[in-house]
């Protein structure tokens, strides 16, 4: 698999994932500044997590109007894996790769903590290495988390299987409880109807190393890197 | 120049300059300074630029060790950590601008320290934080602990640091002037150091970063006077801070550096652009020549006054190599930040400021800094509080409760609430995060780490400053040494009242003198800080605060330790030797409501024998769990390591021991509890090393049991600790 990072003024999770990714890969993937629209044919673009652009004027939303988003946008359409953590899942919003807008967490304050996740689908090239139903515990890290979109397109998102996570309790239970950002339907990460583009808000690339007290992420990295070729 | 006109002694006062201080200026110069020369007067000789009244009893703390590789002097401090690399770091208090605006002033202190740290070439990789508010039913806490947080948190995450480590606590002496002093670490090649030195005649004196704009003008200065009822009219000269800026100069600054074109490098911190010049000219030996046209700024008309005043944040000044300007130009216009060349090294020893193609400040460096006024200011004694007998203090009603009132107490409740809005694990090397005794990062790409804390104990220092700065040092060591780490290096934080009063002077001095001792004593030496006078609020002092951040490294992350019960059926083995003290504890404060007595004397070989044996024991991995005894004693220890693990224990109070509520809640220092499955060999080692051990315990169950006094659920436990600070910020 080759893989790039697109790397914005602001982003700080670019190191974090290019060293998940170089882990599964086997070789470091391709860092991509934010200027540039001609980049080398890849089987994954990831746009990490970060304040991209200070989140000014609205989180992802200058980020989404780049040179190196036009380009991932168009190769997105194209069927190329993008994965959007954090700030990259506002970003993909914010080009509309994905439905849904992110907005201030519910408690209006920056929440960073494990949670648990339930994984809704296996399928590749994301989630192919989780089990359907399989609860994981991965990181947040973020004050604007809590996706929001309409009842129209909530069923659609249900009825495609378009849900890859959502917050739980540890034993999977779906509760308001477990909701850190009041996220409707306690939606966590979702994908586009096509299955090439996942976002997501918490972050795989932090507890995919057995030094940091958890290695629930790496499976994601190695199933793309097993999906992907 | 125009020959300025007499200053109006107004003028002057305003300034914060005595007759004094400023017949020497006019000695200086030979004639009257013109307003933006008497400014640049004012901030460089401020307490807080000059450190005046500090200089003199700074000198007595010890700054070397093999290891140290740059002590106090510059932007930071910079310790050898192996395998051709250097820890730099630094704590530095932002006090007054965050209690005027919480947000901002906690925010821009982020920044400043951010900035201390790498403009010496590293790559910050941790911050800490060390907060004190006023009492909790105080109507302004609730607000500045609110802001603060979101500040400090703010500007870390937005920056992509990791905030992973502090203390929080509450004391009414904070209520008009509360402590937030906010510390940097970061990690260099060893080999490609930067400092804040002038030199080469011609050579071009470059800005880069933000804009310049007139905000913070005087902040230096406010900062070096006391607050009174009217505080909040100087709201004004609180800066404002931009973290996205700040990440944008991390990585432009630390690309150039990876060039070989800077000559010196100095961030624009308190004082902007006067002191940054100022310093780098001076170490240097050298001029300097400004033109005050060609400095970025923000608004049209700014005066020179302003510009040479103005503490905008986010600025840098370098001295480049000369015909190198082109490729940092490149790399400053890559990451969209200003860069003007503003001026060059001169070889007259006069800081000129041109504008407009005037003169309008023409100024001798070295006598400007080196006829800094420093100060032998009287210094009186703090009256000795008496040692209180264990036997003397009455007990509580009931043990349990008395716990439950500790754990859920301002001070010793869990501080989740705070640490949960900092990104802790961003760089993706935070081996152990917040809430343990101290932090460990892993140092990028390698099976090390470096172990972080911060420590002070304000009310020991009440009642016997030079105790309690002692304390506070070797409690440092001791948290560093909890979880494995060999203790290197610190920074001080001194926050202290106005100096002029001489039993402020006294706290000083004495606070010195024990830290003084406790780092001889530990190996443990200074190698950068920061002094905060001038806290108080309508003449009334704070409490004597020297915040120690700490450094130590951990060699093989395999071989750590954490609080946190693990194992069923273990045995609690108690280090170091337990007289019951209660004066000055967390048990007279919380549970008697006392604040009187003598804090526990600090016993330093002692502290080092027993803290050498556990750093041992945790790297042949004899034990399972450890964690320094502090504030509430033995059974807050236990509870807290219960707590963490999720595994309960039992204790039984051996039959020699001093009263029970001594025993359990007394805060003799110097002492460890930890976990084990083999108490014979943990014992026996002990007496081998010739210090106190004993087994007090074992693991299991899903609570907490003193024999003969009762059990708590770790359920309730868990919510009367975890519950304060939620239900007093209104989350719960």
């Amino acid at each position: 698999m080759k893989a790039a990072v697109i790397v914005f003024p602001g982003s700080n999770c670019d190191r974090d994932v290019e060293v998940a990714l170089t882990q599964s890969m086997g070789a470091p993937p391709l860092m991509v500044w934010h200027r540039e629209s001609e980049f080398p044919a890849v089987d994954l673009i990831v746009v990490p997590g970060g304040f991209s652009y200070g989140d000014y004027l609205r989180a992802g939303a200058m980020a989404a109007n780049s040179p190196a988003m036009v380009e991932t946008r168009r190769r997105a359409d194209a069927g190329v894996a993008v994965l959007g953590i954090c700030n990259g899942f506002q970003i993909l919003a914010e080009t509309a790769l994905l439905p849904g807008v992110l907005m201030r967490n519910a408690a209006l304050r920056f929440i960073c903590r494990d949670v648990h996740l339930r994984v809704e689908r296996k399928a590749a090239p994301f989630t192919g290495k989780y089990t359907e139903g399989q609860v994981i515990r991965i990181p947040i890290a973020h004050a604007d988390g809590n996706y929001f979109t309409d009842d129209e397109t909530l069923a659609r998102l249900e009825g495609e299987g378009q849900i890859a996570f959502r917050y739980a309790q540890p034993d999977g239970a779906v509760t308001p409880s477990a909701n850190p950002n009041g996220s409707r339907a306690n939606i966590a990460g979702i994908t586009n109807t096509a299955g090439n583009v996942l976002g997501m808000m918490p972050h795989p690339e932090r507890l995919a190393d057995p030094a940091l007290s958890g290695t629930d992420g790496r499976p994601m990295f190695d199933g793309l890197v097993e999906a992907l070729g | 120049m125009a020959a300025p006109v007499p200053n109006p002694p107004e003028i002057v006062t305003s300034h914060g300059l005595s007759a004094e201080e400023y017949g020497r200026v006019l000695e200086i110069l030979g004639r009257e300074p013109n307003l933006t020369e008497l400014g640049i007067f004012s901030v460089m000789w401020s307490e807080h630029c000059s450190y005046k009244s500090s200089r003199k009893w700074l000198r007595r703390l010890p700054t070397e060790a093999p290891w140290v590789i740059c002590g106090p002097g510059e932007n930071a401090g910079v310790i050898d950590i192996g395998d051709g690399l250097a820890a730099i770091f630094k704590m530095e208090s932002h006090n007054h601008p965050s209690f005027i605006e919480p947000y901002q002033g906690a925010a821009t202190g982020v920044g400043g320290i951010l900035r201390d740290v790498f403009t010496m070439g590293a790559r910050p990789v941790a911050n800490l934080n060390a907060l004190r508010f006023g009492r909790p039913d105080h109507p302004k806490t609730r607000h500045l602990v609110s802001g603060v947080v979101a500040g400090i948190g703010g500007y870390g995450n937005c920056v992509g640091v990791p905030t992973v480590g502090g203390s929080c606590d509450f004391d009414q002496s904070y209520d008009g002037n509360i402590l937030v002093n906010a510390m940097t670490v970061g990690i260099a090649p060893k080999d490609r150091i930067f400092y804040a030195k002038a030199t080469g005649v011609g050579n071009p004196v470059v800005y880069v970063g933000s804009k310049t704009g007139r905000d913070g003008i005087h902040g230096a200065t406010m900062a070096s006077a006391e607050f009174d009822d009217e505080a909040e009219a100087k709201r004004p000269t609180v800066q404002v801070g931009d973290p996205f800026t700040e990440k944008l100069l991390i990585e432009a600054c630390l690309e150039l550096m990876a060039e070989d074109v800077i000559i010196g490098i100095q961030d624009m911190g308190a004082a902007g652009l006067t002191s940054s010049s100022f310093e780098m000219a001076g170490k240097g030996g050298v001029g300097v020549e400004i033109d005050l046209d060609h400095v970025p700024v923000r608004e049209e008309a700014m005066t020179a006054y302003e510009i040479m005043l103005s503490e905008s944040q986010e600025r840098m000044l370098m001295v480049l190599q000369p015909g190198k300007e082109d490729i940092a130009k490149a790399i400053f216009e890559k990451w969209e930040l200003d860069f003007a060349i503003i001026g060059k090294l001169t070889d007259t020893g006069r800081m000129v400021l041109l504008q407009n193609g005037e003169t309008v400040a023409d100024l001798p460096i070295d006598p400007l800094a080196e006829a800094a006024p420093i100060y032998d200011r009287p210094t009186a004694k703090t009256q000795a509080q008496p040692v209180i007998a264990a036997t003397e203090v009455p007990a509580p009603e009931n043990i349990m409760g008395a716990l439950k009132t500790l754990l859920g107490s301002a001070d010793l409740c869990s501080k989740r609430w705070i640490w949960e809005q900092y990104d802790h694990m961003v760089m993706a090397d935070t081996v152990a995060r917040p809430g343990g005794d101290a932090a460990i990062v892993r140092v990028h790409g390698s099976n090390r780490g470096l172990a972080l804390t911060t420590d002070c104990t304000p009310r020991y220092c009440g009642a016997d400053a030079a105790t309690g700065a002692a304390q506070a040092v070797a409690e440092a060591w001791r948290n560093l040494t909890a979880v494995g780490a060999r203790p290197l290096a610190i920074t001080d934080n001194m926050n202290f009242g106005n100096p002029e009063r001489p039993e402020i002077m006294g706290q000083f001095a004495d606070a010195v003198e024990g830290m003084r001792d406790a780092c001889l004593a530990l190996d443990f030496p200074v190698v950068s800080g920061n002094v905060s006078f001038y806290n108080e609020t309508n003449g009334k002092g704070i409490l004597p605060t020297p915040a120690i951040g700490a450094v130590g490294l951990v060699d093989d992350l395999s071989r750590t330790a954490s609080l946190a019960i693990r194992t069923e059926g273990e045995s609690l083995v108690l280090i170091g030797a337990t007289t019951g003290h209660l004066g000055c504890s967390s048990y007279f404060k919380e549970v008697l409501d006392r604040a009187d007595g003598a804090p526990p004397p600090v016993d330093l070989a002692a502290e080092r024998r027993n803290g050498d044996f556990i750093r041992a024991e945790i790297g042949a991995a004899n034990i399972s769990a450890c964690h320094d005894l502090a504030d509430g004693g033995l059974l807050v220890a236990a509870a807290e390591m219960a707590l963490a693990g999720g595994i309960g224990c039992t204790l039984a109070i051996p039959e020699d021991a001093p009263p029970a509520h001594a025993w359990l809640f007394g805060e003799d220092q110097g002492r460890y509890l930890v976990t084990t499955s083999d108490p014979e060999g943990v014992l026996s080692r002990a007496e081998d090393a010739q210090l106190p051990a004993a087994v007090i315990g074992a693991t299991g169950g899903e609570s907490l049991t003193v024999n003969g006094f009762g059990t708590i659920s770790l359920t309730m436990l868990r919510e009367t600790h975890e519950g304060w600070l939620p239900i007093f910020m209104g989350d719960a």
